[in-house]
């Protein structure tokens, strides 16, 4: 397979055997039947989701559709009542902790961006760096020339170059998101969870976010949620609506703008 | 060591301790008593322990200012380390005791024992008391932490079991069927390495080796938070749950600086012993580990050499004030610390920084590869 191949010879290492992603079936995220409750709300309810190798989806939905519920659930922070998530073929995400599934490859921008404020550009990228992150091996840590030219490319990449000894909590709004999806980049993930990539970013700033996400299709399987329709249009092939913790409906946007059902929760409610 | 032509504070502080742990023996060393460049044995000792202070305050900065950790329990690790080096000392009392029992301290011999407990074998052996200064504080806090972080704990609530913690052991250590002479402790101490413990020189050489490891624990900690750990911790300090979805075990990072602060604190404490003669249950009050992070509040937290500033000028005050109005030393304590929460956040180091440079931050931007 044409994007396999891709995968390996753009992270310079591949994984060990046994920790493989097995996605010959096509999808690299299987979620069956999930259902999360809190206190007696339902958060998912029954919701199955499959996520091809490479794809680039978008997921809308109204607030409280369960988006974020849905993202805590794949990255194990919420572990799901009933239901079953694997990573590709094999790996049984609901039997892992966080680091276990961000070193697996599945890694995750959130809605609010989280950088580290008191580090600087550079250094955000350099904790996100995939690499041994074992206590001892981070303590004698020393980059090569390789991880730097890294770092130095996810920079030019993201825009932040320029900034690169500013300490990330004087960055804009905007600046941190990029930053924040810089992060994801040098964790070379398979998967990329980016929950509401363009909030508090100007005109100019969405649309270059818009092409980094399309450039980056086909290498790494990309999920966005976001709220904006223009936006969504430019980027999507594929849309997933949520509603009320289940998928109400998949297709283009065309199609999705133009189901009755759709117009109905976002107009009618 | 480019951090020293960066901040010339760090250099500051390095330059004093110097100069404080060689000019004081050395001054003793050829002066004869009554020179005015001889100081008291009196004063050794007491530089001496607010060296050993500061050490203890050095090891909270580096659970509490970098990993965000605010322990209110490190005496607790300062008193295992003390009563470690204590045994080691009781052991070398030998037949000089009151009851002139070869095996047996004088409050074994009291309480009508026969023999040694197992858990004082090998404390004769000056490198196994070593190392159980070490090993004590390092193994209970790996043990306490593993827990404690594994299953989350965080905040307030990890606050005060540390404080439990310490309250407990001196509760336990009061007890004279503990073994470590319950509410007396340890002390009437004669030799170490077969020098006579009072001695004038011994003294002098507790305060080179004081400021010495003083000094080392200070390079280590830096070398430490300037290394690539240090920058996961200060994440983990700020954005805790971030670090875990960048695939760091967040838990283990934290079991990691919590038990080499309190190796740190033991080893303060070992130190501490024989320069005052005597280790009882009294360290492990919650009281003693509360003014530890006073002295870190007071000199800036997240910076190292701010603990150690911190550490000696409060003890410094403690040792003035409690002479002259000895009532009143807990309310100015107690006054310092407000003062300090509201009005200098960062502490002594923070109104010295402010005055330098606007933006102080806790990493030097400026040591990374290009």
């Amino acid at each position: 397979m044409m994007i396999t191949a891709n995968i390996t010879q753009e992270s310079g290492a591949s994984l060990p055997l046994d920790g493989e992603v097995d996605t010959r079936h096509g999808p690299i995220l299987y979620l069956e039947d999930v259902s999360v409750s809190f206190d007696g709300f339902r958060a998912l309810n029954h919701l199955s989701l499959y996520i091809d190798d490479g794809e680039l989806r978008c997921l809308i939905g109204p607030n409280g559709a369960g988006k974020t519920t849905l993202m805590d659930v794949i990255t194990g922070k919420t572990r799901p009542d009933t239901g079953e998530v694997f990573f590709g073929q094999t790996i049984d995400l609901l039997k892992m902790d966080e680091p276990a599934i961000a070193q697996a490859g599945i890694c995750r921008k959130f809605q609010k961006p989280s950088v580290f404020d008191a580090l600087t550009v550079f250094e955000n990228l350099e904790l996100a760096l995939k690499t041994d992150k074992r206590t001892w091996p981070t303590l004698f840590s020393k980059l090569n020339g390789e991880q730097c030219e890294r770092i130095q490319e996810v920079m030019l990449l993201i825009g932040l170059a320029g900034l690169k000894n500013q300490l990330a909590g004087i960055l804009s709004h905007g600046q941190k998101q990029w930053l924040e999806i810089g992060m994801l980049l040098m964790q070379e993930p398979k998967v990329m969870l980016v929950d509401e990539p363009i909030a508090g970013m100007t005109h100019q700033e969405v649309e270059r976010t818009a092409e980094l996400l399309l450039s980056l299709q086909g290498r790494h399987s990309i999920v966005v949620v976001e709220h904006d329709m223009e936006f969504v249009r430019s980027i999507a092939r594929k849309v997933t609506v949520l509603h009320e913790g289940s998928v109400l409906t998949e297709g283009s946007m065309d199609e999705v703008q133009n189901d009755p059902r759709v117009i109905q929760v976002y107009l009618g409610g | 060591m480019n951090f020293l032509k960066q901040d010339k504070t760090y250099a500051s502080v390095l330059m004093a301790l110097a100069a404080v742990t060689l000019i004081i023996p050395f001054c003793n060393l050829i002066t004869s008593a009554d020179s005015p460049l001889h100081f008291s044995a009196y004063s050794v000792s007491l530089i001496g322990k607010y060296l050993c202070f500061a050490l203890l305050g050095l090891s909270l900065d580096m659970v509490w200012g970098y990993a965000g950790i605010l322990v209110l329990g490190q005496g607790a690790f300062f008193a295992l380390g003390g009563y470690a080096m204590g045994m080691y000392l009781m052991r070398q009392i030998g037949t000089r005791g009151v009851y002139g029992n070869p095996e047996l301290p004088d409050f074994m011999v009291f309480l009508n024992w026969s023999e040694l407990p197992w858990y004082w074998y090998g404390f004769e052996n000056f490198g196994f008391a070593m190392l159980m200064v070490f090993l004590a504080p390092g193994i209970l806090a790996f043990v306490f932490g593993w827990l404690a972080f594994r299953s989350r704990v965080t905040g307030v609530y990890l606050s005060i079991i540390t404080q439990a913690l310490t309250y407990a052991l001196l509760l336990a250590f009061f007890r004279n069927e503990m073994g470590f002479g319950g509410n007396n402790g340890l002390t009437d101490f004669k030799d170490i390495l077969g020098f006579n413990i009072q001695s004038e020189a011994v003294r002098s050489m507790m305060l080179l080796l004081t400021g010495s490891s003083l000094i080392g624990a200070l390079l280590l900690c830096r070398w430490i938070v300037g290394s690539k750990l240090g920058r996961v911790v200060t994440a983990i300090r700020d954005q805790e749950s971030r670090v875990r979805f960048l695939g760091y075990r967040v838990e283990l990072f934290k079991l990691w600086v919590f038990v080499f602060a309190a190796m740190l604190a033991g080893l303060a404490g070992a130190l501490y012993v024989p320069q005052v003669g005597i280790i009882n249950p009294s360290e492990f009050s919650p009281l003693n580990s509360l003014e530890i992070v006073i002295w870190v509040a007071v000199g800036g937290r997240g910076t190292l050499y701010g603990a150690i500033i911190g550490a000696v000028l409060v003890n410094y005050a403690k040792t003035v004030l409690t002479g002259l109005m000895p009532d009143a030393w807990l309310f100015c304590l107690g006054g310092a610390f407000i003062l300090v929460t509201l009005l200098l956040p960062d502490g002594i180091v923070g109104l010295l920084h402010r005055r330098i440079k606007p933006n102080l931050t806790l990493n030097a931007s400026g040591e990374q590869p290009a």
